[in-house]
């Protein structure tokens, strides 16, 4: 009960310090968001008070004098449903192509993006910096730098969301999802999940630090040396006994995996695919599924014995494989 | 016509001598295997009833329970038991029953002019499959709950989940069998049963609202089904259907679950907008304005409806392209509702308006339902939506459309067509201070939330950061006043089948063929069948508009 009335004080007392009504905007792409939502309230609210408005006036002006009152009818008015058909059907319109195109612009990240890698699981976020840094709960990210988190679940369906950046994502089992953002405000930011994952869905929040590109690389380099994904990657590779049918060369009994990322390859099954991530994530887990033709289906499913970090890592040093070293070897 | 009003004036008993559906015979074996639709009604006014105040009683203590931000009352556990039951409860047994079963099962025969539905035994065993899905559910809450959310999204519900995630699906799954039944009754009885005369464009908008609903029931429960059912062999037989750790694809369970609960949605809110129809025309005594164009919206509502679902999605991984169709869609399906609100406030124009309790609730939902229906713009905006999907704001928006419109055009209805129903009056002073207080505590429960929306908190949330609390204290402090305005009407209705005036076959003066029989109507509704020579709501012309055939 005490609490109660504790509580009833602290919200006098926040009353007083006035209700925030907008949340921190920290990215390059929050104000866009905002203006679209601050002229979308101004349409709902004037749109309210336009009806309500007549409602009370008709109420009023209209109100019955007696109670035998029999009001002449009033003629249908075909130009006047055209005229309330068509008006709100060009305001969707307009707000369709803003918020559209804003979408569109929103949802494809730079090529030049620094990647990050994200995995949720009941009920705390894993991120991990390509250079090594593991995170928990915890995203260090520079200011101004275009990043890319590629994301998934280790269980349920989490969903990765920033506030102050005004992304959201769903993280999925089973599949990569991504987004992007550029921070562009130093500062200690929520980081939610925002679909709901069980007992402790509710805690499965964390922070995210926008810290100067020169407060970033000191971060980096700073506390215990960690191994990068790809080399990471290249151990698991070793340790697993990959290498010893991917031979680079070739002459495995499973294809070589050098300059193989990015390629287009034809399967087994007549099918086209791009050598990506969820491509990799498929032939680790289920291997059976794309098979290169020449190649006999003898590759084990790794699924339950590495978990996704792993598979991540796997994925860094199959890329580390990819185009760009090929070019540098043949240099 | 005037010996009626007459009647109420010098407060004169009820007929009490004349023989009617309520006192035709006596006895619980009477009402259990009645076939009367008026009766079968009642029954389900009753049960759905229970359930409004059990779910809502499950909504009080989550309000109470976010008073702090560690949470005030429970653990995160039964926090989350607490909003699953909630959704569940009052989506499915409450929201999607509730016109059509009630008002719909007592007034489509009355307004059509026939005396029964085409299936009387058939609405009978209608009741009986939504009272066992509700025992089923009601069990499963009683032996421990089920904390999935009232969407059930899978792989949680179907390999994580530790509760008794089976019998609420399976509760849900039969009472939709209930509905499947109701919706085909209805559009036979509309299409087979019409009395003489009564053409297609001269029934009554909510006739046209119920058989809208009625196929969205029949198209779009077998799927909610079938879904339900594919999530219960998953989860007992690990048979990989939704979960990618045994071959599955979590994605294709919301794909299904959408397919039917956005249409869903419109179940819950089309026979409302028939309802506003109905009381809109009775207070300011004009014929509607637009006839066809509110006809023809319900309608377009429901063929739309199945054709939105992906906006649920925008953020789930679905591709862009995908999002800019659901995105348009989403955009079309606003326009016939807004067609709909026009039309309402231009009836009222040179009408001759009065207020009775009806009426403000209808005036309340007016307001409500458009506010809800224009910030359905900000989340059918993939931009905007990015932002606000999955947190307070959604949360709001769902309760303005589906309590501020459909709860609001429910509550109207029963307060219009209870003298109809029981033969008595209510006071209507209180019918109006209650409709005062829900409107007031309803907007303080749910506007704050559109605000902690926006301010980035996430809904389903047990505990929450400080920052939110002064808006959740609000919201809660909303959620009592609302509370309180639900218990108000529930007292003096009851307080009104015994005590209240008797209210005469028409109290309000209103047009419509429900209006020309006796109240309570007797078990055949009419001592003969109506043959009907007017348009509906002609309220210029004084007379009936019926020939006695």
């Amino acid at each position: 009960m005490t609490g109660f009335i504790q509580s009833g004080f602290d919200t006098l007392a926040a009353i007083q310090e006035g209700i925030p009504i907008r949340p921190p905007a920290a990215s390059s792409i929050a104000e866009g968001v905002d203006r679209l939502h601050f002229f979308l309230t101004g349409l709902t609210l004037f749109f309210t008070a336009l009806i309500f408005g007549v409602i009370f006036y008709f109420m009023v002006k209209y109100r019955r004098r007696s109670e035998d009152e029999r009001p002449a009818e009033t003629e249908e008015h075909l130009g006047l449903e055209l005229t309330w058909t068509l008006i709100p059907t060009l305001l969707t319109v307009v707000i369709f192509v803003w918020a559209s195109s804003l979408y569109f612009l929103n949802s494809r990240p730079p090529s030049a993006a620094m990647e990050i890698f994200v995995v949720g699981k009941q009920w705390m976020w894993h991120l991990q910096h390509p250079e090594g840094p593991r995170e928990i709960n915890e995203l260090h990210v520079p200011m101004g730098v275009p990043v890319k988190l590629t994301m998934t679940s280790e269980d349920v369906i989490h969903d990765f969301y920033v506030p102050a950046f005004r992304v959201k994502k769903d993280v999925v089992p089973g599949r990569y999802t991504s987004l992007w953002f550029e921070a562009t405000k130093t500062g200690i930011y929520h980081l939610f999940c925002a679909q709901y994952c069980g007992a402790d869905h509710a805690e499965m929040i964390g922070w995210v630090y926008v810290m100067t590109p020169a407060d970033y690389a000191t971060w980096l380099s700073g506390g215990a040396r960690n191994e990068s994904m790809t080399q990471a990657g290249e151990r698991l590779f070793n340790r697993l006994g990959c290498v010893t049918c991917h031979i680079a060369d070739g002459t495995g009994r499973g294809p070589s995996l050098v300059g193989l990322y990015g390629k287009q390859e034809k399967l087994r099954s007549g099918e086209v695919r791009v050598v990506d991530e969820a491509l990799i994530r498929q032939a680790i887990v289920n291997p059976n599924s794309i098979i290169l033709p020449n190649y006999p289906p003898i590759m084990p499913t790794f699924q339950g014995q590495i978990n996704e970090e792993q598979v991540l890592q796997l994925i860094a040093y199959v890329k580390s494989l990819g185009p760009e070293e090929r070019k540098s070897n043949a240099k | 016509m005037s010996t009626a009003v007459t009647d109420i004036r010098d407060g004169a008993p009820a007929e009490s001598s004349r023989v009617h559906y309520l006192n035709a015979n006596y006895g619980i074996k009477s009402w259990l295997l009645t076939t009367d639709h008026k009766r079968i009604a009642l029954l389900y006014l009753g049960s759905i009833t229970l359930m409004f105040f059990v779910g809502g009683a499950f909504a009080v203590l989550m309000r109470l329970h976010l008073i702090q931000p560690q949470g005030a009352l429970v653990e995160p556990d039964t926090y989350n038991k607490l909003f699953t039951l909630h959704g569940i409860i009052m989506v499915f047994f409450f929201l999607v029953p509730s016109i059509p079963a009630t008002l719909g099962n007592f007034l489509v025969p009355m307004m059509i002019g026939a005396r029964d539905l085409a299936f009387p035994r058939l609405n009978l065993l209608s009741w009986y499959i939504y009272i066992v899905g509700a025992i089923f559910t009601l069990y499963a809450t009683i032996s421990g709950g089920a904390d999935t959310g009232w969407t059930f999204y899978t792989p949680y519900s179907s390999g994580f989940s530790h509760t008794q995630v089976v019998p609420v699906a399976l509760g849900v799954f039969i009472t939709g069998f209930s509905s499947i039944l109701t919706g085909l009754n209805f559009v036979v009885t509309i299409h087979k049963m019409r009395a003489p005369g009564l053409t297609w464009f001269r029934l009554p908008l909510f006739i046209w609202a119920m058989y809208a609903t009625s196929i969205i029931f029949i198209l779009g429960t077998p799927v909610i089904a079938i879904t339900l059912f594919l999530l219960g062999l998953e989860r007992l037989l690990h048979i990989g259907i939704f979960d990618p750790a045994i071959g599955g694809d979590p994605i294709l369970f919301q794909h299904l679950f959408w397919f039917y609960s956005h249409p869903a949605v419109y179940i819950m809110i089309l026979p409302g907008m028939g309802v506003m129809s109905e009381l809109v025309t009775c207070f300011s005594r004009k014929k509607i304005f637009g006839y066809s164009f509110v006809g023809f919206s319900s309608m377009a509502i429901a063929v739309i409806s199945f054709l939105v679902w992906g906006h649920h999605m925008f953020v789930s991984g679905q591709s862009i392209y995908a999002g800019l169709i659901f995105s348009v869609l989403s955009f079309l399906v606003a326009i016939p509702s807004a067609i709909k609100v026009f039309n309402w406030t231009a009836t009222l124009y040179k009408g001759s308006v009065s207020y009775q309790a009806p009426m403000l609730y209808a005036m309340g939902f007016i307001g409500l339902f458009t506010m809800g229906g224009l910030t359905g713009l900000f989340l059918a905006s993939l931009a905007t939506d990015v932002h606000l999907n999955g947190t307070y704001f959604i949360v709001a928006h769902f309760h303005y459309i589906m309590v501020g419109g459909a709860v609001m055009a429910y509550l109207g209805g029963i307060h219009f067509w209870w003298p109809k129903i029981t033969g008595r009056m209510y006071p209507d002073g209180w019918a109006r201070f209650a409709a005062l207080v829900i409107f007031v505590g309803f907007n303080l429960t749910f506007f704050p939330q559109f605000m902690l929306g926006y301010l980035g908190m996430p809904r389903r949330y047990a505990v929450y950061p400080a920052e939110f609390q002064v808006l959740n204290v609000m919201s809660s402090a909303g959620a009592s006043i609302l509370g309180v305005g639900y218990l108000i009407p529930l007292i003096y209705l009851v307080w009104s089948m015994r005590y209240g005036p008797a209210a005469g076959p028409n109290p309000w003066r209103a047009k419509g063929l429900e209006w020309e029989t006796p109240s309570p109507p007797p078990t055949e509704n009419f001592d003969e069948i109506p043959v009907i020579t007017e348009e509906a709501y002609d309220y210029a012309n004084p007379n009936p508009g019926v020939a006695r055939g």
